[in-house]
Order: structure tokens, then sequence, then C-alpha cells
């Protein structure tokens, strides 16, 4: 009876320290997260002014703002999200529609979910042997190139995602008043999954706004205003990368709060995205 | 009367017959795109691998095999090899993944077992904001905050706690840099935790309800359950999480690019600088003058992606193994 009794002391005592274990955990998980966004906002926030947003990248040890390397990321991810999505929605769009069944969705899955997670700066050494090395200079082109290359796996897999989860009554419903499949498609397929393709492309674009390493050696960096898509061009994350290893305190500063600035930007995003999707998941 | 009648239905036929033959040929179109779109992810990663293979020919028609187990890195002498920077990703990738999957498994377990249902989604979106975080942002808190803090309290500790052990004592040799192979492993295990614990939470929500009820019902412990049933049940989709999150740190470069000193040796001790091969290329390429040099780093950008290669799809295998078994 005692050792019965003391072999259940012991096992509750072990399910205590193990259950002790797990909600330390969780808070190391939560801590970790409050400690970089609180020295995120701490550093970040006291060089917020309006200079950071109409003035250029300054020279080494001189005041200035942000402008050229904002102007150019925006611009850069805009057109890798233009030129990826088409055709991520395209190949998602195959995956779930046409070719739900054939042997080539089930390959190109499989190679998806493995660019998806693929280390971007090799998506970078790519594009600067594709581009950069035939055209014999960096250019914009080529980053929003190496961007619109991560935005694809992205779009890929929530449109397929996304689709698969519209009912087949309504396509067959659609067929059966006589409209084509891609008809079916555009007005039935699409319109129902509408919110979550659109969060695929809004988590598309809080991934590449952040993204450096494809950045670093097609698009390289720009101290100056430039639009021109065929040169260099500075991009936020680069330019945070180059002035957070300078030795200057005002680039420091700057970094900091261009940093700030991304991670507002992504947050915001991905947040936006959850709350497209977060209803249909409560429901 | 009926030749006007007949005229009318041929007139509707033929635009009857042209309205299909459009919607055929539209459709043929539509489906003709995303066919050639699908391909076109398929030959995106077999671009990637040509043009990474003839990009590196020149180093490895120079250099051979021993290009994999030369240490030295020479851009004076052109004479480069990959060992440091394979070591470096590898020792670094290893302690994050140490590191993180006891935590991430316990948050998972949390986030399942312990946690009030309303906590449950806030905590669960917080984790995973965590992983939308750009790694450049790890990278500069790693810098500026991460590596002084251990620079100035752990680091002096450890030393201080190993000097007499032999072992040890080189494995945690001064001086304390705070930069080094320890503090990339720190940051890759904070970035490498919300992949782990996001899919491990989903894996444990795939155990059927039953299962767990039934062990509950004879008696076992929440922590027995998660042991003997949750865990078992669940090895295969969690090895998976685990080895995506291996892909993602062996990958990974800003975050460690920051924190590692980007030094080309191999030191016993984990407070020395080293690099890893991201970190190598993203310091060294656009300032790589003469080709074999540029070469030498793409070769390189080979090695990493034939590594994440098998990594990753090891781990996509494990997981759909799960989905398989939770979709019959």
């Amino acid at each position: 009876m005692s050792t019965a009794q003391s072999l259940h002391q012991s096992r509750k005592r072990k399910n205590a320290v193990m259950m002790a274990l797990c909600v330390i955990a969780a808070g190391i998980g939560l801590a970790w997260l409050a400690l970089i966004l609180g020295a995120l906002l701490y550093k970040g926030l006291s060089g917020v002014s309006l200079a950071v947003f109409t003035q250029m990248t300054p020279p080494p040890g001189d005041a200035g703002g942000l402008l050229n390397a904002i102007y150019g990321s925006i611009v850069m991810t805009i057109i890798g999200i233009v030129v990826g999505t088409p055709i991520g929605v395209l190949a998602g769009t195959y995956m779930a529609e046409y070719g739900r069944f054939s042997k080539l969705t089930t390959v190109v899955r499989f190679i998806n979910d493995i660019l998806l997670s693929a280390p971007s700066i090799i998506v970078g050494l790519f594009v600067y042997e594709l581009m950069v090395r035939p055209m014999g200079h960096f250019s914009a082109i080529a980053g929003a190139v190496a961007l619109s290359i991560l935005v694809i796996p992205v779009v890929v897999r929530t449109t397929e995602d996304m689709l698969n989860l519209v009912p087949n009554a309504l396509r067959e419903a659609g067929t059966a008043i006589g409209a084509p499949r891609w008809v079916v498609i555009r007005s039935v397929a699409y319109r129902a999954a509408l919110s979550g393709i659109v969060t695929g492309i809004l988590l598309a674009i809080a991934r590449i706004s952040g993204e450096t390493a494809p950045l670093l050696f097609t698009a390289l960096n720009n101290q100056f205003w430039s639009s021109n898509l065929n040169a260099p061009m500075a991009s936020l994350p680069v330019t945070i990368f180059q002035f957070a290893l300078s030795p200057y305190e005002e680039w420091q500063q700057l970094a900091w709060t261009g940093a700030l600035i991304i991670t507002l930007t992504v947050l915001g995003l991905s947040i936006i995205a959850r709350s497209l999707t977060g209803r249909r998941e409560d429901r | 009367m009926s030749a006007v009648s007949e005229a009318a239905t041929s007139s509707a036929m033929r635009t009857r017959e042209a309205t299909v033959r459009r919607f055929a040929f539209t459709d043929m179109v539509f489906r003709a795109a995303t066919h050639a779109s699908a391909i076109l992810v398929l030959v995106l990663l077999g671009g990637v691998a040509i043009s990474l293979i003839a990009g590196s020919w020149e180093a490895l028609s120079k250099f051979g095999i021993s290009f994999l187990s030369t240490e030295s890195w020479n851009p004076v002498t052109e004479n480069f090899g990959a060992l440091a920077p394979i070591y470096g990703t590898i020792v670094t990738s290893a302690i994050a993944i140490v590191i993180a999957v006891p935590i991430g498994i316990g948050i998972a377990v949390f986030l399942t077992e312990l946690c009030p249902r309303p906590l449950r989604r806030p905590i669960g979106i917080a984790v995973e904001l965590l992983a939308g975080i750009p790694s450049i942002i790890y990278g500069i808190w790693g810098l500026f905050v991460f590596a002084p803090f251990l620079q100035t309290t752990i680091q002096p500790f450890i030393i201080w706690l190993f000097k007499g052990i032999p072992g040890l004592n080189s494995l945690f040799a001064g001086p304390p840099y705070g930069i080094g192979l320890l503090t990339s492993s720190l940051i890759l295990a904070i970035m490498v935790l919300p992949f782990i614990t996001s899919i491990t939470k989903d894996v444990f929500d795939t155990v059927p309800a039953v299962l767990k009820e039934s062990a509950y019902g004879i008696g076992c412990t929440t922590w027995e359950v998660t042991r003997r049933v949750t865990i078992p049940y669940t090895r295969v989709g969690i090895m998976g999480g685990v080895m995506l999150g291996l892909g993602r740190a062996l990958g990974e470069t800003m975050a460690v690019t920051f924190v590692i000193g980007n030094a080309h040796r191999i030191s016993a001790s984990l407070f020395a600088p080293g690099t890893t091969i991201s970190a190598t290329i993203a310091n060294e390429f656009t300032e790589a003058d003469g080709a074999i040099y540029t070469s030498s780093l793409v070769a390189l950008g080979l090695i990493l992606f034939i590594i994440t290669f098998i990594i990753l799809a090891l781990a996509r295998y494990m997981l759909l193994r799960i989905d398989s078994r939770t979709g019959a």
C-alpha cells in the first residue's frame, strides 16, 4: 500500500516538474519576443523623425534619413510581387484545379515546399549568375527578380491550399449551367478562395520586405536617390546591414530606426493576413 | 415562314458553335498558362542547381575534392577551402537545434495541454509572429544587445566556471568577444524555435482524442500521456519539424553574419569567432575580385544548396507521412 502511494506521489511530482518546465519554455518564448521588440522600440523610436522619411541616406558622420532606401524597398517589393504573384497563382491553380490528381502536381508540391524554405542567399547567387553577370552590372531589376523568386513558392502554397478548400459542389453548379472550366475557376473558385489568396500575397510581401541576403549582390546598394531600374538601388534591409556594421553613431541610429520600420511593416502585414483567415478558423 | 425560322436557327447554331469554340480556346489557353507556371516552379529549382554548378565549375575543377577538406581561405594566394565555413555551419546549426527542440516541444505541450483556452490562440500567434520577424532584425539585436550582454556577464562566468575542467575549458576558452560561434547558435535557436513549435503543435493536434482519453482513463498523468502517447504517435512529424528548423538554421544568413565574427579558422572554443557558408558569401561576394575567388564562393553556395536540399527533402517526406496518415 505504501509503495503504491509513494509511486503515485513520485508520478505526480514528475508530472508537476515536467509541466512546470513546459510553462517555463512558453515563458522563455514569449519573453524573447518581448525582449527583441522592446529593444527595437527603445532604440528605434528615439531616431524617428520627419527627416527619416524626407532625406537621403547621409555620408558617414552626417545626419540624414532613409528616403532613398525606403523608396527602393517599395519599388523592388512591388515589382517582385507583380512578377511573382501571377505565376504563383496560376501554378497553384493548376495544382488544385486542372491537375489535382496528376503526377506533376505531387512533384511540383514537393519542389515548391523545398523552395519555400531554401536559403534566400542561394536565390541571390542564382540571380547573380542569371542576370548580373550577363548584364555586367548590379541592377534594381535583378533585385526585384530575386524577390519575385521568393514570392512564387509562398503564393503557390496558399493558392493551392485555399482552392482545395472550395467545395466541389460549387464547381459542379458552375459547370452544370454550361460555364467552361476556366470561367468556373475565375468566377467561382477564385471568388470563394479570394481572402485566402490575398492572405498568401500579404505573407509574401511580409517575407520579401525584410529580405536582405538576395539583394546583397543583385540590387547592391546606392548612397543616392535613384529611380533607374537598370542601376544599383538602395533598399532598407541592405542599408540597415551596412549602417549597423559601421562605426558611425548616426548610421547605427538610422539602422535601428530602419529595423523598427521594417518590423512594424512585417508584423502589421502578418496580423492583417491572419485576421483575414482567422475568422474562417473560428467558425 | 419556315425558311426564316430555319435561317434563324442555323445562325443561332453558328453563334452557339462559335461561342463554344471560343470557350474551348480560352479554356485551353488558360490551362496551358497554369500548366506552364507549374512547370516553371520545377524549372526554377533546376535553374538554381545548374547555375550554381556552372558558376562553381572553375573552383571545383581547380581544387577538386580537396576543396571540402582544406581549411585555408586565402584570397591573396587564391587558395580556397571550404572546411572552416562547413564546420561553422554545422556546429552552429547543431547547437541551435539542441537548444530549440526541447523548448519548442515544451511550448507545444504547453499550448495543447496546459494553456487556458482563451490564451491559446494569442500565445500561438505571438510565437508565430517570432517566425515572421526578418532575420536582419535578429542580427542587429544580436550585435548590439545580445552579444555585449554575453560578453560582459555570461561568458566570463562560464569561462571562470569551467577553468579547471579539462575538455570543457578548451570548449569555453576565452577571451570573451561576445560575438562568435556560441552567440550565433543562440540567435539561430531563437530563430528556429517558432518553426519547430508551430509544426509540433500542429502534429500534436492530429493525435486522436480517443487515444489520449483512454490513457487518461487508466489514470495516466498529463506528462505520461505526452511521453507515452502523444510523442510516440507524432514522432515522424516532430522529426519533420526539427529537420525543417535545421534547414532554416543551415541557410540562415543575415542574423549569423552580424554575430559570427567572420574568421576563416576552426577553433575548439565555442567563444571564438568563426564563419558559416552563408555568412562568408554575404560578407565577401561583392568584394571578391578574381574569377577563382567568386567561383569559390559560388561553390560554397552549391554545398549549402545540396545540404539544405537533402535536409528539407527529408523533412517534407516525414511531414507527408503524417499527412497521409491523418488523411486516411
